[in-house]
């Protein structure tokens, strides 16, 4: 795929170029972003629309659906990604204004890599927390490529393990101020010869406290397709994460409060107050967000098996994580 | 300048959060705590945290000294209080079938080469090396969260950890 293949107006009088993906408009101002398509149009803050889009662009449409709000979002079908107005909001699908199109992944995924590249101006990481970032808003000033581009940590086996991702130190990752008292000692690995690629172990929670973002599971363990995927929370998830398949979370420091809602009505189901050592599931038939008032770290666990969405959409697997 | 404390909880200290149900069973959730789940637990118990399909989490009560197991795949052990050592053999022999899943006991010593040892505390997490044998000990009693696959020694008692 060329850059040509990503439609794209000139910059307007803010300096935004707008952005064209099928029936769906994109532009931005020096607040909102604008968005049309054949049956509506719908305005979100560039605050959360970027953070909802970094996310989506990080995490390659991720696992289900990615609500940037109560209106747009993505759902992943692996190869292929809908992109949707009001799908699955009750009053839009009632009054017939919702609309879906599917893309072939790698069109979509330009698309939304230049939209973020060109309204992500220099004093804003949408991956920060807003506390440790400048403000998205205004017109057009420079560009923050490194902090959208970064590289989501992905081990092979196990972080620490010789060749695959390392750990965090002073020299690229300083202690998050609000990890400041997370203890820093290393375990005690006593290899014999010949063994040292394969006696490894590391700390997690002090890996977990030199984190530069939030809200951004990377993979730091990997046992056949189950994931431990940790990251750290502060202030609130930027999406409304849609489950197409149950997943866990292993709350591993400080709390953090879910809202559990209906993954196609958007109806209220649950909050969920999770504190430290706490583990609970998310069902595969519900949307949540998160709020954490102090930096958390949160274990998510995944289970990356291929065939699992289809075995949950065709009812052959339950949505919920276990029977008793 | 604000100080933070950062809260992790223990075998002796945790709270616990809970479920505020709206429309819905919190049976749906199988929500439960690691450090309930470990003070209730007998020493080395694999009491399953987590399932997802073949996928489990473990929590291990660490206390005393455990048999050799042995896994035909990779698990990962997280402390989550005290302090635990590992002791890592390479056996001349796999013991488990390669498509086993879960650990198994050896049922005695093992025969191999000793790979080393790793003695973990907080927040530390190690690499048990597929077909490598391992016995843990703990002074005091600890806990461990295993990143495993569904094993014959693995125990459901969802009934009686989740929040229901």
């Amino acid at each position: 795929m060329t850059v040509t293949d990503v439609s794209a107006t000139a910059p307007n009088a803010q300096g935004y170029r707008g952005f064209k993906l099928g029936g769906f408009h994109f532009s931005r101002d020096e607040f909102f972003v604008h968005l049309s398509w054949p049956t509506g149009k719908h305005v979100i803050s560039a605050d959360t629309f970027l953070k909802a889009l970094q996310r989506d662009v990080a995490w390659d449409f991720f696992y289900g659906t990615v609500n940037f709000d109560h209106v747009f979002g993505t759902v992943n079908h692996y190869g292929t990604v809908d992109m949707f107005a009001g799908r699955f909001n009750d009053a839009y699908r009632k009054a017939e204004l919702d609309h879906s199109e599917n893309f072939d992944t790698l069109l979509i995924r330009e698309t939304f890599k230049e939209m973020l590249d060109d309204w992500t101006n220099a004093s804003f990481d949408p991956f920060a927390s807003p506390t440790e970032t400048g403000k998205p808003f205004g017109v057009k000033n420079g560009s923050n490529t490194a902090a959208v581009t970064r590289r989501r940590v992905a081990a092979n086996r196990m972080v620490g393990v010789p060749g695959d991702e390392q750990i965090r130190t002073d020299a690229t990752h300083p202690i998050n101020r609000m990890f400041a008292d997370v203890p820093q000692d290393d375990p005690d690995i006593h290899a014999e010869p010949g063994f040292e690629g394969e006696v490894a172990a590391y700390n997690l929670f002090a890996y977990l406290s030199r984190s530069d973002v939030t809200w951004n599971p990377s993979v730091v363990s990997v046992c056949k397709a189950s994931l431990y995927c940790p990251t750290t929370e502060e202030y609130i998830l930027p999406v409304v994460h849609g489950n197409d398949r149950v997943e866990w979370f292993v709350q591993l420091s400080d709390e953090i409060v879910w809202e559990v809602h209906d993954r196609d009505t958007g109806a209220p189901r649950s909050k969920v107050t999770m504190k430290a050592g706490d583990v609970a599931a998310m069902p595969g038939d519900i949307r949540h967000q998160g709020y954490s008032s102090k930096r958390s770290m949160l274990l998510v666990w995944e289970n990356a098996s291929p065939g699992l969405p289809e075995l949950i959409s065709t009812g052959q697997v339950s949505v919920y994580p276990v029977d008793f | 300048m604000t100080t933070y404390e950062t809260k992790f909880g223990s075998l002796d200290y945790y709270e616990k959060g809970g479920i505020e149900v709206i429309d819905d069973d919190p049976k749906h959730y199988a929500f439960s705590n690691v450090f309930e789940v470990a003070n209730a637990s007998a020493p080395w118990e694999k009491v399953a945290v987590g399932k997802n399909m073949e996928y489990v989490l473990e929590v291990i009560r660490a206390e005393g000294t455990s048999e050799w197991r042995t896994c035909a795949h990779d698990e990962f052990p997280l402390v989550l209080d005290g302090e635990v050592t590992i002791e890592l053999v390479k056996l001349d022999i796999p013991l488990v079938a390669a498509d086993k899943h879960g650990s198994v006991s050896l049922g005695g010593e093992p025969i191999g080469k000793a790979m080393g040892r790793i003695v973990l505390r907080r927040g530390h997490q190690a690499l048990l090396p597929a077909n490598a044998a391992y016995r843990m000990s703990a002074d005091t009693a600890s806990v461990v969260l295993l990143q495993t696959i569904h094993g014959d020694d693995t125990i459901e008692r969802w009934a009686e950890i989740c929040l229901s």
